[in-house]
């Protein structure tokens, strides 16, 4: 130790390699990937609501452009409201995994000895409540602006949640395999928006009937089928790309 | 410990055009550090993702234990550590929450173990800053705190002192010396000479065609 004059660490660093080990189990290793991502997120909180603004925004100019007239909104409400809460679902992507290809965060999740896959989907759900769930619970309000009957309220949000967490997931395989493109929004939108296409027409045709006060089980199990399949098929996708991208 | 080794068989890696490594052989046992060396942009890098299964070879293969790494990617992965250029931190936050999340996804952590590995890298004036108020040696220092804390038998370093005054240089010569009498095994890209001891030291130098 004659090498290191005024050293006097031996002791912790006998302490930190004596340290039996475990390793973390797949449930812990999400919870912290999910639960990351949440304090990230309110670190930055800038990130967090401009999709929210923007759904605001689109929906409230839509009376000012089309007309006050509440019966008339009522009938392209279920339009606007999808149509708004698609593209802001969009927008909130690309932050979805462009930061931790940046810093090394995916590279230290593809080689932590957990399931990829995983990780993904558990920092994809973490989307999911900043994203989609506060685009769920506004929908009622900007659906107020159009119109919406109260009755309607309940359709609106079960079909707006459901529907933003396929989106989620569509949107993660898209944002994973744009991952290496510098300025990846247009390609982005233009990959994702084709597969988002069933969960736009069901969505919108689930608040619809939501709307005119008929029952809309139907289109939003379609969305809940939807929405299985991206849970089961997304992840997996988006950590091949990952994959190929930190390659 | 002494059934730890790592071996490279022939490895040829093309990006693009380019033929980066050409026919690398590497051997290396428990308790043996093995420097890499070469110009800038000889593969350096390439050598070290190929090894820790980031990047796949066209030809030759990695044995980790005897086994090739491909039959088991996430049980070798639970084996090493890897750390890149760039410290994998989040700059939005403290040392002390990046190691929590980085390292806990891995194994399970206590708090004194993470306070005790900050403080050994001498962090704990600064453990509990964002990471974006840190300068670049400081950051290098929380990533080897990581390292420290994974406890894994193998490291991957590319360019471990990078950024470092020469007391975090001789703290990354010390951490290393004693990873290899733990019996562990070190991979280092480095340009200068390692603090450790030559009898465990050996030298792969990469050359440009």
């Amino acid at each position: 130790m004659s090498e290191y004059p005024g050293d006097t660490e031996g002791a912790t660093a006998a302490l930190v390699s004596a340290v039996s080990t475990s390793s973390a189990s797949p449930l812990d290793a999400a919870r912290l990937a999910l639960s990351r991502d949440l304090r990230l997120a309110f670190r930055k909180r800038g990130q967090l609501v401009q999709p929210l603004v923007f759904f605001a925004i689109v929906t409230t100019l839509f009376p000012l452009a089309i007309t006050p007239e509440l019966s008339r909104l009522r009938d392209v409400a279920p339009g606007v409201l999808w149509v708004a809460a698609l593209l802001s679902s969009l927008l909130a992507l690309e932050f979805l995994f462009r930061d931790d290809a940046y810093d090394g965060t995916l590279e230290q999740y593809a080689l932590s000895g957990q399931s990829l896959t995983w990780l993904l989907f558990a920092k994809t759900a973490a989307h999911w409540l900043l994203t989609g769930l506060p685009l769920a619970l506004m929908a009622p309000l900007a659906g107020m602006s159009l119109g919406v009957p109260a009755a309607a309220v309940p359709g609106i949000v079960a079909s707006v949640a459901v529907g933003s967490v396929a989106l989620s997931l569509i949107g993660a395989v898209g944002a994973a395999l744009t991952l290496g493109i510098k300025r990846s929004g247009a390609l982005l939108s233009l990959l994702t928006l084709p597969l988002a296409m069933p969960v736009l027409i069901f969505g919108a045709r689930a608040t619809e009937l939501a709307i005119k006060g008929g029952g809309y089980a139907a289109p939003l199990q379609l969305l809940g089928a939807l929405a299985v399949l991206g849970v089961t098929l997304a992840p997996l996708a988006a950590a091949a790309a990952v994959r190929i991208n930190l390659e | 410990m002494s059934e730890r080794s790592l071996q490279g068989e022939n490895l040829h890696l093309w990006r693009g055009d380019r033929h980066v490594l050409r026919g690398v052989q590497l051997s290396l046992a428990g308790g043996e550090c093995l420097q890499v060396t070469g110009p800038n942009g000889t593969g350096k890098t390439s050598l070290l993702r190929t090894l820790c299964g980031l990047m796949y070879p066209e030809e030759g293969r990695v044995l980790w234990a005897g086994q090739d790494v491909r039959s088991d990617l996430p049980g070798f992965h639970a084996d090493l550590a890897y750390i890149g250029h760039e410290p994998p931190l989040k700059v939005d936050l403290t040392p002390r929450e990046n190691l929590y999340y980085w390292i806990g996804v891995r194994r399970r952590i206590s708090r004194p173990e993470l306070d005790d590995a900050l403080e050994r890298v001498g962090a704990e004036q600064w453990r509990d800053r964002p990471v974006r108020t840190l300068s670049a040696g400081q950051k290098r220092r929380v990533a080897l705190a990581g390292l420290a804390l994974m406890a894994v038998p193998l490291w991957l370093l590319d360019e471990p002192t990078t950024n470092l005054d020469a007391e975090g240089q001789r703290l990354v010569g010390k951490l290393i010396e004693e990873q290899l009498l733990r019996g562990g095994l070190v991979v280092a890209a480095i340009h200068h000479e390692l603090p450790v001891p030559g009898a465990t030291l050996r030298r792969l130098e990469l050359a440009h065609e």
